[in-house]
């Protein structure tokens, strides 16, 4: 089906006294529009408008952005700015400022801005701009892999198809594996956990979806693979090709039959028996990895804790182990975030970006994943209508009932909304009716009502229908044939009177 | 999926069990296997030994085991049922298990065996499905992106009329015999008094012996199975669907499991003194009241609800216009006087 997506970014520029740069064509405040098309395939194509404000700071501005570092700058700037979803604010500070470190000249906030250092003019300025709009909104490679339907399989990058699709609620298990009951006796707080550090992160992805947390502890579930002794280090070591067969395994006994019916993510902790102990993951160069585990896109992650050896080898047996949560949570959360598509990886290197803290992702990063949900909905609706229009179509004969008709009208009116609100710059309500689009749509084509078992060759047709009227019909045709036959002699023959 | 039921259809029970445990000693999990079938060999009373199903003479191998987990079984092995599965429209009660919760990531293994014909396959002695719906269905599946690659395999005579169909993308096929040729069976066994397996089925099940999890064999050897000499009938494939070349598909993409998996080189820092000052969370005291039996719907009110009333709907056109033909008909023909031999 055609799509044609209209993105706009509001972005505010806002420079600091004696950050001005010389070249600008208006005298500032003035407007500015940019728009980019990003042609996805033959009939979509996303537009992208950042209609940009340029203006220079108010008192206020000025007071916070004399504060001595930069992240007590962004937290004095927070209420100043315009904090809507989706948009973004880039304050432009002197070159000499003592805000930004040496060496950085973009500094990105939790929220929604940045500081960044002037210098260059004003089209090394817009630069930098593009810059930071591909980081802290969208690029194309992230819009193209919302819409990695339409897209031809040729085309797409090697992380299209990487992150999470678009859903309306994710259902995540912690795991404890213990293969060694006998020799660890492992307890975790995971309740305490989740509440702490789990708990703030879901709360600030609670907009893009319902997020349920279970949790589970597993005896004697080992790891589908032995991992080889190393004698240099004297641990043992899980080469990185041998990690794709070790999730299988465990898999059949993570009870996921028994969730809900939304994704689940598994989040595993598995404490290495005694007898393999330590244990390490090591990459592709062979080195160990620092934080011991991996993760597998749209499932979930594995880390290796490993318990170190008691000081005299008479201990009594089980070792009792009381798991560092906060570590783990730490690689679980990065892993939740990766899974998600939120890395921090491929930035350029005069950026700093800030930590989000506890929150676990920064107020753009939640921008990142809406912009990309948003489109991946909407892309979502107007492919699955267009399937059941032309599903109807072709099979004449289903009956649509009415509560069918009525989730389609208000999944077209919902993506029609979404659709507007985004060429608006409206993340907030374009992301909610792109939601009611999907669920109104999924309804209506999943609805079982919809099957289509009324296929009929043509062979058929007739090797029931016509042993049933031909025998019927022949005395009808006869008797047809003898009324034609007298109503024409009578008309031959009106003056014959006897 | 098995389409066939009673007893002498016990080799294409012993079919679907092996290929079951193949995959699952390949790496698939019970939760991400649909398995289709009558069930009605191991407990039937024609069964000299009783729970279990053999594939090989001389009782070798015992496909049926202890941790067969069917998910529809017996008179649940429909055509409806199977488009359901297949399509995604399932009623909301189903569930997980009974459901294919695919997504545009998924590469699906389907294997079907009974007995068919030119262009269907016959379900369970009472109903078919034909060629032209399996493509249909298929192309509802790609529409909504539920698979990434599918790999279609059936076992039954004339089956490679099953896949003539096909116009999706993506979808590798595999039929154990041509248009106009039937599959034969491999070997009775005396002791139990039926065929056990197919022929098709029991070399392509030699051939997966030897496939491990890490293994590098590709699509081009398995289409090698069973040639004419070993199989009677002409086994066939269909690969002009497929996008990638069958020479670079591993089997195990299809019937293991081998997941892509990424280092985790991020962490993020939390403070947990932070976390402590932040989260006084109150636990919820939320006073649950037990579930009684009691208070859900008496009994009484659940058998002897009265089933709704139907609208009578007057006869439709064709009706009408029949009888008043074959009225008209008549009297013309007849008369109008005879009319009172009538009322």
């Amino acid at each position: 089906a055609s799509a044609q997506f209209q993105l706009a970014v509001p972005v505010a520029v806002v420079f600091a006294p004696e950050s001005v740069p010389g070249d600008l064509p208006r005298p500032l405040p003035f407007r500015d529009v940019q728009e980019m098309e990003i042609p996805v395939n033959l009939r979509t194509t996303v537009t992208t408008r950042y209609e940009t404000i340029y203006r220079s700071t108010t008192a206020q501005e000025e007071a916070a952005l004399g504060a001595a570092t930069a992240r007590e700058a962004d937290a004095a700037l927070h209420p100043l700015q315009d904090t809507s979803l989706g948009s973004l604010t880039m304050y432009v500070v002197p070159e000499t400022s003592s805000l930004l470190p040496q060496g950085i000249s973009v500094y990105v906030g939790k929220h929604r801005s940045a500081l960044v250092r002037a210098g260059g003019g004003l089209a090394a300025l817009r630069a930098r701009l593009q810059q930071l709009t591909q980081v802290m909104s969208f690029t194309v490679s992230s819009i193209t892999a919302a819409l990695s339907d339409r897209v031809p399989d040729g085309q797409l990058g090697p992380d299209a198809r990487r992150h999470l699709k678009s859903s309306l609620g994710y259902e995540i298990t912690f795991s404890l594996l213990n293969p060694d009951p006998k020799s660890h006796a492992v307890d975790w707080d995971i309740e305490d956990a989740v509440n702490r550090y789990v708990q703030p992160v879901l709360d600030k992805l609670s907009l893009v979806a319902n997020f349920s947390v279970d949790s589970q502890i597993l005896y004697y579930a080992v790891l589908g693979v032995t991992p080889r002794f190393d004698k240099e280090s004297s641990s043992f070591l899980l080469s990185a090709h041998s990690l794709p067969h070790v999730i299988n395994p465990v898999e059949a006994r993570l009870g996921s039959s028994a969730a809900s019916l939304y994704p689940v993510l598994n989040f595993l902790l598995y404490v290495p028996e005694r007898s393999h102990s330590p244990l390490y993951i090591q990459d592709k160069d062979g080195a160990p990895v620092s934080t011991n585990a991996f993760h597998s896109p749209r499932w979930g992650g594995i880390m290796v804790y490993n318990v170190e050896a008691p000081a005299s080898p008479q201990a009594s047996l089980p070792l009792h182990v009381e798991v560092d949560m906060v570590r783990v949570m730490e690689v679980f959360l990065a892993q939740l975030r990766l899974l998600f598509g939120l890395s921090r990886e491929e930035l350029p290197p005069e950026f700093l970006l800030e930590s989000p803290g506890n929150e676990g992702l920064a107020d753009w990063e939640l921008d990142r994943l809406l912009w990309a949900h948003t489109v991946e909905n909407i892309a979502t609706v107007s492919t699955t209508l267009t399937s059941l229009a032309q599903l109807l179509d072709k099979i004449g004969n289903i009956v649509i009932k009415d509560d069918v008709a009525s989730e389609v009208y208000r999944a077209v009116a919902s993506a029609q909304s979404a659709v507007a609100e985004l060429a608006v710059g409206h993340l907030h309500s374009a992301f909610q009716a792109s939601k009611e689009a999907v669920t109104s749509s999924e309804r209506a084509f999943f609805d079982p009502s919809l099957l289509h078992l009324l296929y009929f060759p043509d062979d058929q047709k007739f090797a029931i229908y016509i042993p049933l009227f031909l025998p019927m019909a022949v005395p009808i045709l006869l008797s047809l044939a003898k009324i034609v036959r007298e109503t024409r002699q009578r008309k031959k023959e009106p003056t014959k009177v006897d | 999926v098995c389409t066939s039921r009673f007893w002498f259809n016990y080799r294409h029970v012993a079919n679907t069990l092996s290929v079951y445990r193949s995959v699952k000693r390949l790496g698939i999990p019970d939760s991400h296997i649909v398995l289709m079938l009558a069930d009605d060999m191991a407990c039937n009373p024609r069964n000299p030994k009783p729970a279990t199903v053999f594939s090989h003479k001389n009782m070798e191998l015992n496909v049926y085991g202890d941790d067969v987990e069917v998910d529809y079984r017996s008179y649940e092995v429909t055509v409806e049922n199977f488009l359901r599965v297949l399509t995604g429209r399932i009623p909301p009660s189903t569930p997980r298990s009974k459901r294919l919760l695919s997504d545009d990531r998924s590469n699906i293994l389907i294997y079907m065996t009974g007995h068919g014909g030119n262009g269907f396959l016959k379900f369970q002695d009472s109903e078919e499905i034909t060629n032209v719906e399996l493509a249909d269905a298929f192309e509802q599946m790609w529409q909504k992106r539920r698979y990434n690659e599918l790999l279609f395999i059936i076992d039954t005579c004339q089956g490679a009329s099953m896949y003539e169909r096909f116009y999706s993308p993506n979808i590798m096929a595999l039929a154990s015999s041509q248009v106009g040729e039937d599959s034969l069976s491999h070997q009775p066994d005396l002791g139990i008094g039926v065929h056990l397996m197919d022929r098709y089925t029991f070399y392509v099940l030699e051939f997966l012996e030897e496939i491990h999890p890490a293994s590098q064999t590709n699509m081009n050897d398995l289409f090698q199975v069973c040639p004419k000499s070993l199989c009677v009938s002409t086994p066939g494939h269909r690969t002009d669907l497929f996008q990638r070349d069958p020479q670079n598909v591993l089997i195990t993409d299809f019937f293991g499991s081998v997941r892509k998996v990424e280092i985790t080189t991020e962490t993020i820092s939390l403070d947990p003194d932070l976390a402590d000052f932040e989260r006084k969370h109150p636990k919820d005291e939320l006073a649950t009241e037990p579930l009684k039996y009691a208070e859900q719907l008496p009994v009484a009110h659940i058998i002897h609800q009265k089933p709704k009333q139907k609208d009578w709907h007057p006869p439709g056109g064709f009706i009408l216009g029949l009888w008043a033909l074959i009225i008209m008909v008549f009297f013309k023909t007849y008369g109008i006087k005879h009319m009172k031999h009538i009322f």
